[in-house]
Formats: structure tokens, sequence, C-alpha cells
């Protein structure tokens, strides 16, 4: 089991590699540069400019040195924007609110939606069951971007329970975790259902209840681990599907994450930032597909690393 | 009184094309120690009756009539009542032990909750007492074994553990609902003679559900012939199998293929099974049978004619066995 997690850290580095050579090429073949602007910079000044920040080197020496950069001492550059900044203390900046949003929309889609798959399963064809399914599909069709601007809508404008955007404690997360994790919520609880609903039909099942067994516990403890097997493997990509949609809470909530970041870097052709960001979700990544697979081997002992 | 009395069972599945009857007034009753086979093919309801007793129906079947076990009326009864009676008196071992243990779980976890929900015994216990049950169905090696998972057990093996599953509460009753059909014929046999042991030494009542007959003839006193949802015949397994009064049953035994005969053709039963949506009317064999007239249109009742036999069918013995 060691092995085979340091085997796959090992091979996240190659994949890592790959991943800047292909951004750093995708980048610099659009047009423009960071210090393109609507009043032309005197030649000289631009040429000045591209010296300092290396841009006037081959493609794959600034390549190499930025590789080099972060391999000797993490650093991932300075911005080319922001003059003062760094990318490491960009990313130390947004990346602990987008974290901390991040994670509680995680738990609070997986919590409720899995709950609510599973009642839904449970009760199959009751008004719980409807309730259930129209509640997620309701949820899904809802796009976060949506979702966003009726929250402040309805919370801020009318209710005026909840402040409508920052960052400085508690009640300002509300929001942005509702808006980010209810579509996540809904799928996980349409997996959850129709999984659990596949799972209470197999025979292992009905050996479970053949023993006497209180169906409480023949559904906690025989059908959940198996009809967990999909929703696992929804969640890699959910949770990096999650951190793209934290752009849209950021940019609604002005939360400050890294989602704002990486769009405001996209469009002053900020390079290090953008690789910055980049990197920083192909490792989240990378992570999370390895957490899943390693909770795949947890749940069916017939994986075995 | 009868261990399990079980009276005009009926059992129907709400379909998409209307209700399909799987049981159709089936009655029957089973003593304390004693072996009860039922036979027939695919589809003649006799899976359906055993899941009935234990209320293992499909959430789309109904039942009437009454299963009384133990004097006690369990049919449709609440889960709690019938928890108490699932696995502590009545147990059921299924078809396919490849699915009918829990992937997930080790045999040992699976063994364990067993007697620790109905005995309530420490979980130490609850382990001594299923690894002796495990050494009892004859796996070697059960102290280890009783750590691992299913998959790394045989078809066979895997049966065994649900038998030493199922015998953890010494019930009164075991349904082995076609136990060895997905298996080996080797292992078939050894199953079976397992099986044969094991209720000699428990001492508890048996139903053996199979289409096979030859393990019913070597397994059980008393046999139940069933089709289309109802018995045509039972009686004592000897005289019921040495003279097969009605023609399902004949029909049934003379295709069994004989090594010794010199004709190797099979002597199928022409027609296949009725289709229990829109059943025949009157005797479910009538479209198949060679004897049937005008007036099978009308179900005959089970009729007694012999000590503990019984059939249900309108012609003469004589003209039948003729």
């Amino acid at each position: 089991m060691l092995s085979y997690i340091l085997k796959r850290l090992a091979i996240a580095i190659p994949t890592l590699l790959v991943l800047i050579v292909i951004s750093f090429l995708l980048m610099h073949s659009a047009p423009g540069g960071p210090f393109t602007s609507e009043r032309e910079l005197p030649p000289q000044v631009l040429a000045n400019l591209n010296a300092k920040y290396g841009l006037d080197d081959p493609l794959w020496k600034q390549i190499g040195s930025y590789v080099w950069g972060i391999v000797s001492d993490f650093d991932f550059g300075p911005s080319f924007v922001y003059k003062d900044r760094s990318v490491n203390e960009i990313i130390a900046q947004g990346f602990p609110i987008t974290l901390t949003y991040g994670l509680l929309s995680f738990a609070v889609a997986v919590i409720v939606g899995v709950g609510l798959g599973v009642a839904a399963a449970v009760r199959h064809n009751s008004l719980l069951d409807y309730v259930a399914v129209g509640v997620s599909i309701g949820a899904q069709v809802l796009p976060n971007f949506v979702m966003a601007p009726i929250l402040v809508l309805v919370f801020t404008l009318w209710l005026g329970w909840l402040p409508g955007g920052g960052w400085q404690g508690p009640e300002y997360w509300i929001m942005p975790v509702i808006a980010l994790s209810t579509s996540f919520m809904a799928s996980i609880a349409r997996i959850t259902r129709s999984s659990m609903l596949e799972v209470l039909t197999s025979n292992h099942i009905r050996t479970a209840r053949a023993k006497g067994l209180p169906e409480r516990r023949v559904i906690l403890r025989h059908a959940l681990k198996p009809a967990m097997l999909p929703v696992i493997s929804y969640l890699g990509p959910a949770f990096v599907a999650m951190i793209t949609g934290s752009v849209v809470v950021d940019i609604y909530f002005s939360t400050g994450g890294i989602g704002k970041a990486f769009v405001d870097s996209a469009l002053n052709r900020d390079y290090a930032v953008m690789m910055g960001v980049t990197i920083l979700v192909g490792a989240l990544t990378i992570f999370f597909n390895l957490v899943v697979d390693i909770l795949y081997g947890w749940i069916d002992p017939k994986i075995r690393y | 009184m009868s261990l399990l009395e079980i009276d005009k069972l009926k059992v129907t599945f709400e379909g998409d094309d209307g209700p399909v009857h799987a049981v159709n007034d089936l009655s029957l009753s089973i003593n304390r120690g004693e072996t009860l086979g039922i036979v027939g093919e695919s589809g003649s309801g006799k899976s359906q009756t055993a899941f009935s007793i234990m209320g293992l129906l499909a959430p789309n079947g109904r039942t009437g009539g009454s299963v009384r076990f133990d004097g006690q009326e369990i049919l449709g009864a609440k889960p709690k009542v019938l928890n108490k009676i699932r696995a502590e008196r009545i147990a059921m071992i299924f078809q396919d032990p490849m699915t009918s243990l829990n992937p997930y779980m080790r045999i040992a976890d699976q063994m364990t909750e067993v007697l620790t929900l109905h005995h309530g015994l420490s979980k130490r216990a609850a382990l001594a007492e299923s690894v002796r049950m495990l050494d009892a169905v004859k796996i070697p090696a059960a102290k280890e074994r009783i750590r691992l998972f299913p998959h790394e057990f045989s078809g066979g093996m895997r049966q065994r553990v649900m038998i030493a599953m199922s015998l953890l509460c010494k019930p009164d009753l075991l349904i082995a609902d076609e136990p060895t059909t997905a298996l080996d014929v080797t292992v078939q046999a050894q199953i079976m003679d397992l099986l044969g042991d094991l209720q000699q030494d428990f001492g508890m009542a048996t139903i053996l559900i199979t289409h096979d007959l030859g393990v019913v003839a070597g397994f059980c006193e008393r046999v139940l012939v069933m089709y289309g949802g109802r018995v045509m015949e039972q009686g004592p397994t000897e005289p019921l199998f040495a003279e097969p009064t009605h023609p399902y049953t004949r029909g049934l035994l003379a295709a069994v293929p004989r090594v010794d005969d010199e004709d190797a053709t099979m002597k199928a039963i022409p027609g296949n099974p009725p289709n229990m949506a829109a059943p025949p009317q009157g005797c479910p064999f009538r479209p198949r049978c060679t004897y049937a007239g005008e007036d099978c249109r009308v179900m005959p009742p089970l009729a007694p004619f012999a000590a503990g036999r019984a059939r249900a069918c309108h012609r003469p013995i004589a003209e039948v066995t003729a």
C-alpha cells in the first residue's frame, strides 16, 4: 500500500512537468503579452521589461528556468502585473480561502447528497423519494452563477440576514458554500439513490435480511459501502469542478480566493500567476484521484495495490 | 402440531402487464425434523413459496392465505416479528453462493453479527462459535480462513460458508433453495452429503427446493411436485417415485436421462411452462398433458388417495399409470 502511494506520487512529477510544458506553450502561443496595453509602450521600455522578466529568452530556456525556480527554491516567480507581489504570495493569500469554502462545500455536498440519496432509495416510490428526486433535479439545473445572485438577492437584499460579500467570518461562508455545493449535492444524491436501489436488490442484501438483521443495519452495514463506489468515482472530478467553480464564487461574493486570481491572470496575461494556479489545480487533481483510488481499495477488498 | 403450516398461500406480483400469479392456493405442512422436497421446473413458484415464508418477497409481491410457524401467523408479519424468527428459527440458504455472501465484508464479520444480534454473544464468543461452525461444514483451517473475504473462496467453499452461517443459531427449519444448482457436479454431491449429515446431527426440519429429482430422492422423506404455482402431487418419496400418479410427475420422471438406457434420446415433456401472467384456465398442465379433456378447465382438488399421498388430477389413477 505504501509503495503504491509512493509510486503514484513519483508518477505525479512527470505528469506535472507535462502539464507545465503544455500550459506554458499554450499560454505563449496566445497573442499579446503581460505588457500589452491600450497605450503602446515605447519599444525600448518594452524591450527592457521583457529582458527583466526573461521574456526575450527562447521559450525552452524560459521553461527551463521556470521549472528550475520551482525545484530549487519552490519559487513560482514574480507576478508580471502586480510589481510588488510574487505568485507564492498571491496563492498563499487566496488558497486558504478557496480551500475553506471548497472543503466545506465538499463536505456539505457529500453529507447531504448521500443522506438524501439513501433516504430516497430506502423509501423508494414514496413521497420522500419524489421530493428528493424533485429537489435534486431542481438543484442540478440551477448553475452556480444563477444560484449566487439569487442568494444575494434573497438573503442580503430582501431579508438582510447575511453579508453579500467579503471574507471576515463564518457568516460570510454560508452563501458561497450553498452556491458552490448545491449542484454537486444534487448529482451525489442522484448517483447515491440509483446505486443504492441497485445494491438493495442484490443477493447479498437478501442474505442479510434472511439473517434477521434490522433494516437499518442492512442499509448501513451491508448496502452503504457498495452503494458508495460510484459516488466515490464521481468525487475526484467533482472536487476539481469545485475549484473551477470557485471562480464564480469569488466574483459574486468577493471572497478573494484563487478563482479570482486565476481569472484576472488570464485577462492580464499574468503568465506567472496563471502557471502557478494551473500547477496548483493540477497537483490537487492528481492528489484527489489518488485519494479516490485509495478509498476504492479500502471499500472493495478485491482491489489490492 | 406441525412446525410449519402453509394454508392456501397465494403469491402475486404486480407487473406492468397485469398481475403474475406465482403461487396459487399452495398448502403444505412440515413436522419437526422432517425433510420435504419441493420439485418443479423454473417458474413453478417454488422459490417464491420459500421467500414468502421468510418475508423476503420482492417489494411488488402480494401474498394471501396463511403461513403459521410453530402456531404463529408469520405471513405479512411486521419486520420486528420476522427478524426474531429469521436465522434464529428459520434459516435459508440460497441458490447462488457466488453472490449471496457480502463481497465487501470478511466472513468473520458476516457470521459473528448473526450471533451477537440473536444470542447477544460477545464478539470473541461469537467468533469462536463461528469457527466451530466452519469446522462443522469441513472448511479446512477455519480459524485462519474466517478472516478472508468471500472472493478468496471457491464456489463450493462459499456454499459451505453459507450453510455454516445459516446453522449458527441452530434453527428449527432450514430452507435450502437450490443449494447445488450453481455448483460443479462433484461439488454438488459433497454439499448434499454435508447437508444430509448436518440435518441428522442438528435434527432440524428441512425444505429442499430443487429441480434435481436425483437430489430429492437421496435427501427427502416427502416430496411435493409443483407446476404453475400449484401442487400437482405429493407423498412420501419412495412410493411417489416408484409409481407417480400425476401425468406431470410421470413426464418429469420420464425426462430424467438414464445412463443404462440404450435409447439415448431425451424424453422431454412437449410444450413450455405456462406464462403466469396469463395462466391456462383450470389445471395449469392442461395444454401439455396427453390426458387432458374438457373437464380439466376446472382445477381438480388435491385429493388424498393413499397413506400420505395426494394428487390433483381428474383422470383416474389406473388410466394414468396404465
